[in-house]
């Protein structure tokens, strides 16, 4: 077994080894947190130079090219290095203690999978700095927006893109492996706790598309640098063919964004209704029904792109068949607290407010997938409202939810409950007075990831703004109260921190200790 | 699901950051030597690469010989490397889904004939004015052999299709087409990779070594002839990567074949060594079951790639 942890009193030397050499599932978890919060707050940073630019019509703050370089680097960085890596440190930590595993299945793996993304953002964040400028051609990355019209930085792009893909692929094959081979005795597939259910689906689909996107970037790579053409229609190509190649991986890129959310919420209002969650097999299901839908309706992004209209038939009817499945589970969110004692933990109201608002978000992607009226919604502020209500207060939120449902079991420690939920309003407010007007922003036809606007659209920009601000200033609440628990917080050492519990996780005393399940728990 | 009563946590590594390093060199220097030339960061994250690899698999043969990896993890390396061979196919499908795509369908809007529906091959307008204003005289065929940009502008094109193409070359040349040997040289290998197996199934070393050797061997001979192909489409047929899309698909498709057959023999061989060295048993062989796992996927790769490249022109 490897020696215990080694804390500050034992110098930097072994306290910094500890944290770089580790194989251990509690450490690379705690390492995905930090670092996805390192991302979040710099992604955040981004967002804020461009809502303080949209802050009025006109250009005031910054240059169009530098406002572009920050709506591609804020998605970016948000994706790939902020919710991802959030979500696989929550897998990290939670898998093994749900399923009674004494770690990872790959565990040096599971650290090379890590500190992969050090370095990949090292390089993304560097090209900010370079001759040229950084990404500017979206998130997205269009060709031939990002071949023949990017900037020199586009190859450090396209080259941190493929590491990061390299971490994923293997964070996801460990995290499979682990599922499938390191189940304590008595946990059957359909007994595991929603979370790793929904875990080992995204894994499943991450090692499915991450591939593609590797490919994706290479025909870029290729493009740019070695004469080929296949997104240049003189040789023979088409750049249509790289928004397909890109949403074959992208859509069920959301998904994989997604899908952990739902996990931790099927964990988290279960407890605080004190009830277990209602239809747990439908639950399964929708999951991989959701899954293998994402493959089949990319071109949902590429409605005006100049598709056959058997094609957008196809697509719209195939993309509204997902809300069957999304909409099961948000029905069995809701018997689930039917008729509970339920209590309003913070927590918990994050949970509620992400199901709220995430089938919010979802009636707007119901809208968004209607082919005729796409034609109007797309490329307007409406699609970043819509999107922004399912990856933030979807995944964002129940992040947050995570940290605090999770955090008394990590550290040993309980926040303050007043805290927790003053910062709960705080981002639920902000969050909606700045996503709100951007569904009308959009509707009256404000174009996304423009620098300026019509006048016309200067107010609820302005509030939007205002919003933007409120709810970053929410995620710096959330850090305080993150680093106050871990100081100064009420110590717990009871196993089962919330009454209403339940799993394995909850049978190991607060703080879980460094190694849990040496022996298999037997499981009922 | 999990049945052993202890479980091997390995000690506190130094592999993955070193590894992680090395990536990272790999990943700035390949940008850096694109952008402004010189390999050095690469070159050293490469060197990085190959030693820590080299000396990780030692550890973890290492640790499979001294008896600390149990059944259980056994498992886990068997499931991390077929899931691994899982991502490969989808990477190819990535370039196998793209040759579709440009040959099906963005040929026919580049050649003005893409049809207003399945069972009424009347062109679409839009195809046509596609056609007339963008490529006028670009024909769809496949391959290409004049790119649009060269029906359009002549011999102002950036892009100038091949001379020749990789076609099947008739009934009568058959015995002399390279592409068909590489087929017999890769699904042989695939049969003697296999026939070693049940020789090291049935204890038997020798037809295990020596039925390995020969997998390896052919593995060998493929590349070479691969290579041979290259230089015969670069110096005698104008056919390179710039030749318009049939070019870029054609060396895209051949050529990631190519490094995984490298990386296959690669594999073949180093468990050609340990079996050399006496590694490997009825019981124990992972290491190299999952080479040739790796070398069979390859293998159908490239029969794909034979009917879809090569044969169906």
């Amino acid at each position: 077994m490897a020696h215990g942890p080694a804390t500050l009193a034992d110098g930097w030397r072994a306290y910094i080894s500890r944290w770089v050499f580790t194989t251990n599932h509690k450490d690379i978890g705690t390492l995905y947190l930090w670092f996805s919060f390192a991302m979040f707050l710099m992604g955040g940073a981004f967002a804020m130079v461009i809502r303080a630019e949209l802050f009025q019509p006109g250009m005031q703050l910054i240059r169009p090219e530098f406002f572009n370089q920050m709506t591609t680097m804020h998605g970016l960085v948000m994706v790939f290095g902020a919710i991802m890596p959030a979500f696989v440190g929550l897998a990290n930590w939670m898998i093994p203690l749900m399923i009674g595993a004494p770690d990872m299945a790959l565990p040096r793996m599971n650290n090379l999978s890590f500190w992969i993304l050090p370095f990949a953002f090292a390089i993304l964040t560097s090209t900010l700095f370079m001759e040229g400028g950084g990404p500017n051609f979206g998130w997205t990355f269009y060709a031939p927006l990002s071949t023949t019209y990017a900037p020199e930085s586009v190859n450090f792009f396209i080259f941190a893109i493929h590491i990061m893909g390299a971490s994923s692929i293997m964070g996801s094959i460990n995290i499979i492996a682990t599922v499938m081979n390191m189940r304590a005795p008595g946990m059957t597939y359909m007994k595991m706790p929603l979370f790793v259910w929904t875990w080992v689906i995204t894994a499943f689909l991450l090692v499915a598309v991450m591939p593609v996107l590797a490919g994706a970037v290479t025909m870029m790579l290729m493009d740019i640098n070695f004469g080929t053409s296949f997104f240049d229609a003189a040789g023979g190509g088409d750049p249509v063919l790289f928004q397909h190649v890109f949403w074959f991986f992208g859509h069920p890129e959301v998904y994989i964004i997604i899908l952990p959310a739902f996990g931790v919420v099927s964990q988290i209002i279960p407890t605080f209704s004190r009830k277990p969650l209602f239809g747990y097999s439908s639950m399964v299901y929708a999951t991989a029904a959701i899954a293998f839908l994402s493959f089949v309706v990319w071109a949902h992004h590429m409605f005006t792109v100049g598709m056959p209209i058997a094609g957008e038939l196809y697509f719209m009817y195939a993309t509204m068949l997902i809300a069957v499945p999304t909409g099961v589970k948000v029905f069995n969110w809701i018997t689930t607290m039917y008729k509970g004692s339920l209590t309003f933990e913070t927590p918990m109201l994050f949970s509620i407010a992400f199901v709220i608002l995430f089938t919010f978000g979802g009636f707007t992607g119901l809208m968004l997938s209607i082919a005729a009226a796409d034609m109007q919604y797309h490329d307007t502020y409406f699609v970043v409202a819509h999107f922004h209500y399912v990856m933030v207060a979807g995944a964002v939120f129940s992040g947050t939810a995570a940290i605090y449902y999770w955090l008394p079991k990590w550290c040993g420690k309980m926040y303050n409950e007043t805290m927790g939920q003053v910062q709960f309003w705080v981002a639920f407010i902000g969050f909606n007075i700045a996503f709100m007007p951007q569904h009308f922003l959009g509707l009256a036809g404000m174009p996304r990831r423009y620098a300026d606007y019509g006048l016309q659209f200067a107010d609820w920009n302005m509030v939007s703004s205002i919003g933007a601000f409120i709810y970053g200033g929410a995620q710096i609440m959330l850090l305080y109260n993150v680093i106050a628990t871990i100081r100064n917080g009420k110590p717990t050492t009871e196993e089962k921190t919330w009454e209403g519990a339940e799993g394995l996780e909850w049978t190991v005393p607060s703080p879980a200790p460094y190694h849990t399940f040496a022996k298999p728990p037997e499981f009922k | 699901m999990s049945t052993e009563s202890s479980y091997y946590v390995p000690e506190q590594s130094k592999l993955p950051i070193i590894t992680a390093t090395g990536m990272g060199l790999m990943a700035y220097g390949a940008a850096s030597w694109v952008v402004s030339g010189g390999s050095m960061v690469f070159t050293a994250g490469l060197v990085i690469m190959a030693v820590v690899m080299f000396k990780w698999w030692s550890i973890v043969i290492d640790e499979n010989m001294r008896g600390l990896a149990n059944d259980q993890l056994k498992r886990s390396y068997v499931l991390g490397m077929l899931w691994f061979i899982f991502s490969e196919v989808m990477f190819f499908a990535a370039f196998f889904g793209a040759l579709f795509y440009l040959r099906v369908i963005v040929n026919s809007w580049l050649g003005g004939d893409a049809a207003v529906g399945i069972f009424d091959d009347t062109p679409t307008d839009a195809a046509v004015a596609n056609n007339a204003i963008l490529w006028p005289g670009y024909e769809a065929e496949w391959p290409p052999m004049i790119t649009p940009d060269q029906a359009a502008n002549g011999d102002n094109a950036v892009f100038k299709g091949p001379d020749e193409a990789m076609s099947f070359p008739g009934w009568a040349k058959l015995l002399g087409w390279l592409p068909l040997w590489n087929t017999v040289i890769l699904v042989t290998s695939s049969i003697t990779v296999h026939i070693a197996h049940t020789g090291l199934k049935n204890n038997n070393r020798k037809q295990f070594i020596g039925w390995l050797a020969l997998s390896v061997l052919l593995g060998m001979i493929f590349l070479v002839l691969q290579v041979e192909e290259y230089v015969h489409a670069y110096q005698h047929m104008g056919l390179t990567l710039e030749s318009g899309i049939y070019g870029t698909t054609f060396f895209m498709l051949t050529g990631f074949h190519g490094a995984h057959v490298t990386l296959g023999t690669v594999m073949l061989l180093i468990a050609l060594l340990r079996a050399i060295k006496g590694h490997f048993s009825n019981e124990d062989q992972f290491g190299f079951e999952a080479a040739s796992w790796y070398w069979h996927f390859v293998d159908v790769v490239w029969i794909l790639l034979f009917f879809v490249v090569y044969v169906f022109d």
